[in-house]
């Protein structure tokens, strides 16, 4: 592909995109155990859970201010890149951002800074009630951020006037089905992957040796959280396949890299999309095992690529790889967090390091899998940005120059590359510091709404 | 519907211009003093306040795009490189400002990022607004320029005189909330800045009036625009006054008063227009079925609850730091 603006825009949404969902991801799942955890010392009264929660608020803080940072750009570029795309779909697209905004910004304003700085000002009931609302409003905004993108994936509810999406029924748009496979999908993602970084960490100081009844409380908790979540995950992996299956076949033919029609239809495991000879090179196929999977019979005849004009294809190699890759994270991680369990729950987890040294290494896994999944989804869109009806080249700023594109999306790789380094250098810094320098915890210095700052209270110390 | 989103506009984007302007001001202040103690206390003044001010941006720019869309996409590719400069201006000094604390050898790396993030961003902001003035091309609601369109003689001296009217503006606030040196050299720059930014000013109108820019005809036409000047003039006076006396309370809200006074005389000659003059407010707006929607929860009930939040924590932080 030649270096255009279209192109250049294109990979600079992914990167900041891509570079933002890490952390969002991390939080919306962390905020939710910090919850929980709240609520188990506020009514078990053991004090390792405070010592976990206050340990884990600070890496919270870190991730949360580093997700608030680098989400910035990411409305501006819509406007930026994409003002074609703002003006059509502004209508639709800009309420659903506008309550995203003013939601985290409630939150933010009002919950966030009780949660970080306020543990002695306010009751425990608060406290809880507090943390409860921050869990709650990072769900919120991940809720608008997938109604969005659900509607550019199945648009709903709207009519054309003169090339803009006019909004007729706003019902339709938030309670697309679509969102509502969608969004459960992210959020448990979300959850997973704070379930498998608090059982990694745990995993980390049960191999030192140090602070065991954290780590034990880390372990299993995160292991057991894993082992439910997981199946429930595949089950709306597999409802999201169904929406994809129904509204976006041509996605769906080339997640599956199926080029001609099938009858039964077999499932490719392994092969090498080759997208001008339309075939696949060391294919690697189980037949029937297609038809099975996308329509929950034996013998469904199932489309192919070759049945679209080349024009309205996406990519193949990309979707039908990322895919593969999600699955296989997936799948690995069912097993990590049931075998972790098994033996958690029969008290031997903690004599295997072996297993230890697994799951230590696995908290790449999750965050893989949202990253490849979401792929899928964006690149398996393709040529459509609004689908099947505003195509992505249609969509990019006109004015734009190869020269501009090129500039913003060196200054913005520059700068992410430059607040990830050392984002992830404190973020490591405190998890080496282990849950023992939560309470060398100094006064705080009043109300504040910097989620960053709550690090330095920790990081001081090095 | 469309009155009710363009006063909130209109209204973030002066809460923008005051709350942020004053710690992006404090930031590039930051850079000219060496002063470990004196940086210390500068910051300081900020440290609580300046995330919440920067979100204002946001606030600004998502009610802009759900409001009027077809003025958002127009507005950013227009202002392709001014914003994406400014947006990592903000980034790098927001990291900067975190960083700082940490880091030891590398502090002057986040010193220096705290500083040119700051003017980089204000420049930026200064340019959008005098390019705004000066004209852009558009043709039937889209942008018909190049990405170097904003950049012109008028721009460049809005984005000088920007910078330094968010310096005053700083120097007000670290004259208000701070003590001792810091205070006083705050106090000290003061008739400089004030005097560097009437200068631009001046320099502005000169350029107007010789280059006839159509903003010109609007104060030809809009009398109770010399009423706004009036009241800028008596308000310098209040800066000059309050200066000498060293009435930090009354220094502040003196150049408050100057920014409100500068910020409507763009409204008021811009109205009705959103993008001077090519797109109007009630052209640029979404259908009613988009304001509506917006309008039943975020407009009624999240937007004043943001005002409210905004007041009372400026309300907790009254007074000096740290005493």
């Amino acid at each position: 592909m030649e270096l255009s603006a279209l192109f250049l825009s294109r990979l600079q949404f992914a990167f900041t995109v891509s570079f933002h969902i890490i952390f969002p991801s991390l939080t919306i799942g962390l905020a939710a155990w910090l919850t929980a955890l709240e609520a188990l010392h506020r009514f078990t009264g053991r004090a390792v859970y405070r010592r976990v929660f206050e340990f884990w608020l600070k890496i919270f803080g870190v991730a949360f201010g580093m997700g608030v940072v680098s989400g910035v750009v990411l409305g501006f570029e819509f406007g930026t890149n994409w003002s074609e795309l703002a003006r059509a779909s502004g209508p639709i697209q800009g309420p659903l951002l506008t309550y995203e905004t003013f939601t985290a910004f409630m939150l933010e304003a009002s919950f966030f800074g009780v949660m970080l700085f306020g543990r002695s000002r306010v009751r425990p009931g608060f406290y809880l009630f507090s943390t409860a609302m921050v869990a709650f409003g990072t769900t919120l905004s991940a809720f608008w951020i997938m109604v969005n993108n659900s509607w550019m994936q199945h648009p709903v509810g709207y009519t054309l006037v003169n090339g803009v999406f006019v909004p007729v029924d706003w019902m339709k748009i938030v309670f697309s089905p679509v969102v509502w496979v969608r969004f459960p999908h992210m959020l448990l993602a979300s959850y997973v992957t704070g379930a498998f970084c608090i059982a990694a960490a745990g995993a980390w100081y049960a191999l030192r040796g140090e602070s065991r009844p954290e780590a034990r409380v880390m372990l299993r908790m995160g292991l057991f959280m894993a082992a439910i979540l997981m199946p429930v995950q595949l089950v709306f992996g597999h409802l999201v396949g169904d929406y994809v299956h129904n509204y976006q076949p041509v996605k769906f033919a080339a997640i599956e890299a199926r080029w001609h029609d099938e009858q039964p239809a077999s499932e490719v495991l392994f092969a090498l999309p080759d997208e001008d000879r339309e075939a696949n090179r060391y294919q690697i196929a189980i037949p029937i095992l297609g038809s099975l999977i996308a329509s929950m019979a034996l013998d469904s005849k199932e489309v192919g690529l070759v049945d679209f004009p080349r024009s309205e294809r996406p990519p193949v190699a990309l979707p039908f790889m990322t895919f593969r890759v999600m699955v296989a994270c997936g799948l690995l991680m069912l097993l990590i967090a049931w075998g972790g369990s098994w033996l958690a729950w029969k008290g031997r987890l903690m004599q295997r390091r072996g297993l230890l040294w697994v799951i230590y290494l696995s908290f790449p896994l999750p965050f893989i899998a949202i990253l490849t999944g979401w792929f899928t989804a964006e690149v398996g869109r393709q040529p459509w940005t609004v689908y099947g009806v505003l195509r992505t080249a249609d969509a990019v700023t006109p004015t734009l120059t190869t020269n501009a594109a090129l500039a913003s999306m060196t200054i913005f790789c520059m700068t992410y590359v430059l607040i990830f380094s050392f984002g992830t250098y404190y973020i490591y810094k405190l998890l080496h510091l282990g849950p023992e320098s939560a309470y060398q915890a100094k006064s705080p210095q009043g109300l504040s709404n910097r989620p960053l700052s709550i690090a330095s209270r920790g990081v001081d110390e090095m | 519907m469309i009155t009710y989103w363009s006063i909130i506009l209109a209204v973030s984007m002066l809460l923008y211009v005051l709350l942020d302007g004053f710690d992006l001001g404090v930031g590039i202040l930051f850079g000219y003093t060496t002063d470990a103690e004196q940086r210390k206390n500068m910051l300081g003044a900020i440290s609580p306040v300046w995330d919440g001010n920067e979100t204002w941006l946001i606030v600004a720019g998502v009610v802009l795009w759900g409001a009027f869309p077809e003025a958002y996409g127009t507005l950013l590719s227009a202002f392709y490189i001014p914003v994406c400069m400014m947006l990592a201006g903000l980034i790098f000094r927001g990291v900067a400002f975190e960083f700082r604390v940490h880091a030891h050898r590398s502090r002057w790396i986040w010193n220096i990022g705290l500083s040119v993030g700051s003017l980089c961003a204000a420049f930026m902001q200064g340019a959008m607004v005098g390019a705004l003035a000066y004209g852009l091309p558009v043709d039937d609601g889209r942008f018909v320029g190049d990405n170097m369109s904003w950049l012109s003689g008028f721009s460049v001296i809005s984005g000088v005189a920007l910078s330094f009217g968010y310096a005053l503006s700083g120097a007000g606030w670290i004259a208000r909330k701070c003590e001792g040196k810091t205070r006083d050299s705050a106090l000290r720059s003061i008739p400089k800045l004030t005097a560097v930014v009437l200068l631009l000013l001046i320099g502005l109108f000169l350029y107007s009036l010789s280059s006839d820019l159509t903003v010109m005809q609007r104060w030809m036409d809009r009398r109770v625009l010399f009423v706004v000047l009036l009241v800028a003039l008596l308000d310098i006076f209040a800066i000059v006054i309050s200066t000498r006396r060293g009435d930090d309370a009354l220094l502040l809200k003196a150049i408050i008063v100057l920014f409100i006074c500068a910020y409507l005389m763009f409204a008021i000659s811009f109205w009705p227009y959103l993008i001077p003059f090519s797109v109007t407010f009630v052209q640029a707006a979404a259908p009613a079925s988009s304001l509506s929607f917006m309008f039943w929860g975020a407009g009624l009930f999240i937007f004043p609850l943001m005002l409210i939040y905004t007041f009372c924590s400026y309300y907790v932080f009254r007074g000096k730091v740290g005493s």
